[in-house]
């Protein structure tokens, strides 16, 4: 049994290796998947990132071309460059995936949420609810003697900003679509 | 004019416009429309297994040994959550399978329905693409798109739903020829600078070192025919995954042996060394990179792939080259002549005589025993007396004879070995090789297994027996589960928690009561007369081989160590080897 030596290392005990990344660099990517809008694709997409222990830090997704039977998913993910690089070449080969765009390295692009904020209060705390919805330019789409509802659009740091600040002033329900996204610029 | 047809109809003529001849299958309440169109042709074989599971391995066997994608039809609900292990096996191993499951009808999809599961649901995560049927009027269109996307760019399985309902409508049929094959049109041309930097490397690299995998295999027989042509023009050595065994010859001169966690010590040793390593449709496997941060430290890497989500994924390559491998090879060969077939001499004679000194260490070296048949002698006798045969097939079970087969058998064609290597699925072999047998009727198709292992799918002997399938079942009988027993021995203090056979069948009165031979051997001296025993029976044949029951699978790369710290057997010769090269044999 001479040849058996093996050191009980930690290491050893597993039948996998537990490996580190090349770079341990956390980056947020926006990413703009164009797919066929058909039964189960959004299911195809979720599931490459459940399944493979990616990251969703947002999501949105509708129907952009009727006729064509396409819809664009934008998906915020976090991870490091290559983890980034490996879901955008496993979301390219999901059969109905037609496009797949990193906004984040194509070059310049714009964000935008859209939220809605229930406000309750009354007296002092009501009226600068309303006085920093105006500064944010939130437009009052709902309101009774004792709420508003604000609507609110922006970059994410923009509609968090804005539901910092209401917190304190009684804000009851926040309700964000998530980013939608598109590049500079006239190219596609 | 279009055809109204049955989707029953459908299927069946679909199917025959794929050029589709075998079918593997079982019938069941949501695929009856089907069987009845099956049972009023002659040109579809449709070959009745004894588990769902059988039929996936099955037609992966057929697919594997002909190159074209096999055909598995079950019934809904348990018959396609059978089918699971099978396509999830298929799909780690990139093989094209192109599985039909019956639903239950639209109008009670959601419902519970009895035979109901969510198909489309729980094999979305291991099929390629799958689709769930819902208009006669779509269902010929999808198979030819089926067979498309099983058979393009890295191959796998499909899937195709049909609810029962949608096979009793009448709809218009689509030849393949007018069906919209989606834009899934994976490229085969690898990027020409990207090839002509690799040949550029290939010049001056004084330890170049090809790594080929399954890639090679499911490119086609020309791809592997390129590779030799490359690999004996440049006189680089070549190692290969399990998957890619056969794409070079094993009794080439520049073979090294299939590398990895059981791989040959030459094998690792090289790619631990190389300053050049041409990964070619290989993927940079677990079993085969070991500790990732101390692989291969010293080289320089090219990937050529097919599929891009392999690149990068585990280790960093320097030259990426997305493409088919046959199309890949064809232009690397054609550029490197061009270019004045250059290689670094001097470097590539030391490389060989580096080489020399680590297979001098004879790693595959045991000790046979004159009282018990140790396992690696029965696949040696085995080998000896198959290996002249023209037309010999081996698929395997997972475990130490699976690494043994690897080790001690050797290939010298594609497409001759079939074994699980992604999933490493226990059952695989058995099924598999009556896939095997029914693509090549007069071929001889040895599987060879493990005792726990081919019991997984033992109920086979019934397609076995039903089609007078002469597979032999080569069984290495250590009434343990080896590799498991292995790794206890080794790395859990021989702690051998349920890793022995209790209760094991009586093999030969197995196969007596499917009519089919049975052998039992126990006798080192017995060995070679019962393997021409076994060969010259026209029909199945169970082959017990009672084997030595501690043997281990030796070399071993522990896992999370590197390529050059391998465990090895007690005969290899280990003194010139940590003379000569420094290396640390724990």
């Amino acid at each position: 049994m001479n040849a058996l030596k093996i050191k009980k290392g930690a290491t050893s005990h597993s039948a996998y290796n537990l490996r580190s990344n090349f770079s341990d660099t956390q980056e947020q990517h926006t990413l703009a998947v164009v797919v066929d809008n058909e039964a189960g694709v959004l299911a195809r997409v979720i599931g490459l990132f459940s399944g493979r222990g990616y990251n969703i830090e947002s999501l949105t997704v509708a129907e952009i071309d009727h006729e064509g039977k396409r819809s664009r998913i934008t998906v915020v993910t976090t991870g490091t460059p290559q983890i980034i690089e490996q879901i955008k070449s496993q979301l390219d080969r999901i059969v109905p995936v037609h496009e797949v765009h990193d906004l984040t390295v194509e070059g310049p692009s714009v964000e935008r949420e859209l939220a809605l904020f229930k406000v309750a209060g009354a007296g002092e705390k009501r009226v600068e609810a309303l006085r920093i919805a105006e500064i944010f330019r939130a437009s009052v789409v709902d309101s009774t003697l004792e709420s508003f509802v604000f609507e609110l659009t922006g970059t994410p740091e923009k509609i968090d900003a804005f539901a910092d600040l209401m917190r304190p002033l009684g804000l009851v329900e926040v309700a964000r679509t998530g980013v939608a996204a598109l590049s500079r610029g006239a190219g596609a | 004019m279009t055809r109204q047809m049955t989707g029953a109809q459908m299927v069946v003529q679909a199917l025959k416009d794929q050029g589709v001849d075998t079918v593997f299958g079982y019938p069941g309440g949501a695929v009856l429309p089907i069987y009845d169109e099956i049972f009023q042709q002659n040109d579809i074989r449709h070959f009745l297994v004894r588990h769902e599971q059988g039929a996936v391995h099955a037609a992966e066997g057929y697919a594997r040994s002909t190159g074209k994608p096999g055909v598995v039809l079950v019934t809904s609900g348990p018959g396609a959550t059978n089918a699971v292990t099978g396509i999830t096996d298929a799909l780690m191993d990139s093989i094209p399978l192109v599985v039909l499951t019956g639903q239950v009808p639209t109008f009670m999809i959601g419902n519970d329905a009895f035979q109901e599961a969510d198909t489309v649901g729980i094999t979305r995560p291991c099929t390629k693409h799958n689709w769930l049927v819902k208009e006669t009027d779509r269902l010929s269109g999808v198979i030819h798109e089926a067979f498309h996307v099983a058979t393009s760019g890295r191959p796998g399985p499909v899937l195709i739903d049909i609810p029962k309902d949608v096979q009793f409508a009448s709809g218009a049929y689509t030849p393949p020829a007018k069906a919209d094959l989606g834009h899934y049109q994976p490229r085969v041309k690898g990027d020409q600078a990207a090839i002509e930097a690799l040949v550029a490397l290939m010049e001056t690299a004084k330890r170049p070192i090809f790594y080929t995998g399954g890639g090679v295999i499911n490119s086609g027989p020309s791809a592997s025919q390129l590779l030799r042509e490359l690999v004996d023009a440049t006189n680089f050595p070549v190692t290969s995954t399990l998957m890619g065994l056969g794409a070079y010859p094993a009794s080439g001169k520049r073979w090294l042996g299939m590398l990895g966690m059981h791989g040959l010590y030459e094998a690792n040793m090289a790619m631990h060394g190389c300053d050049l390593m041409i990964n070619v449709g290989a993927r940079f496997d677990d079993r085969i990179t070991g500790r990732v941060d101390a692989f291969s430290p010293g080289s320089q890497k090219a990937h050529i792939d097919i599929d891009p989500s392999s690149i990068n994924k585990v280790i960093h390559v320097d030259i990426p080259i997305i493409g088919d491998v046959g199309h890949v090879l064809e232009d690397l060969l054609r550029i490197w002549k061009a270019r004045g077939r250059k290689t670094h001499k001097e470097g590539l004679k030391q490389w060989w005589a580096d080489i020399d000194d680590w297979r001098r260490i004879r790693c595959l070296d045991f000790t046979p025993s004159k009282k018990t048949i140790k396992p690696q002698d029965a696949l040696v006798r085995l080998e000896a007396l198959t290996k002249d045969h023209p037309n010999r097939f081996i698929t395997t079970e997972v475990g130490q004879h699976q690494m043994w087969a690897a080790q001690y058998l050797g290939f010298e064609d594609p497409n001759r070995w079939m074994t699980s290597g992604g999933l490493g699925t226990m059952g695989y072999g058995f099924p598999a090789s009556i896939g095997v047998q029914v693509a090549h009727p007069d071929a001889l198709v040895i599987n060879v297994a493990g005792e726990a292992s081919w019991l997984m799918n033992m109920q086979e002997m019934g397609t076995a027996a039903q089609y007078r399938l002469p597979v032999k079942q080569f069984i290495l009988n250590n009434e343990r589960l080896g590799m498991v027993r292995q790794w206890q021995e080794l790395l859990h203090g021989e702690r051998y928690s349920h890793s022995w056979s209790e209760a094991l069948p009586d093999f030969v009165k197995l196969a007596d009561a499917f009519g089919a031979k049975g052998i039992l051997c126990t006798d080192p001296a017995d060995l070679d007369d019962a393997i021409m025993e076994m060969l010259n029976h026209d029909g199945p044949v169970l082959f017990d081989c009672l084997v030595e029951k501690h043997e281990n699978c030796f070399p071993m790369i522990p896992s999370g160590e590197p390529h050059n710290k391998m465990l090895l057997g007690e005969n290899a010769d280990t003194s010139s080897a940590i003379g000569n090269t420094g290396a640390v044999l724990v």
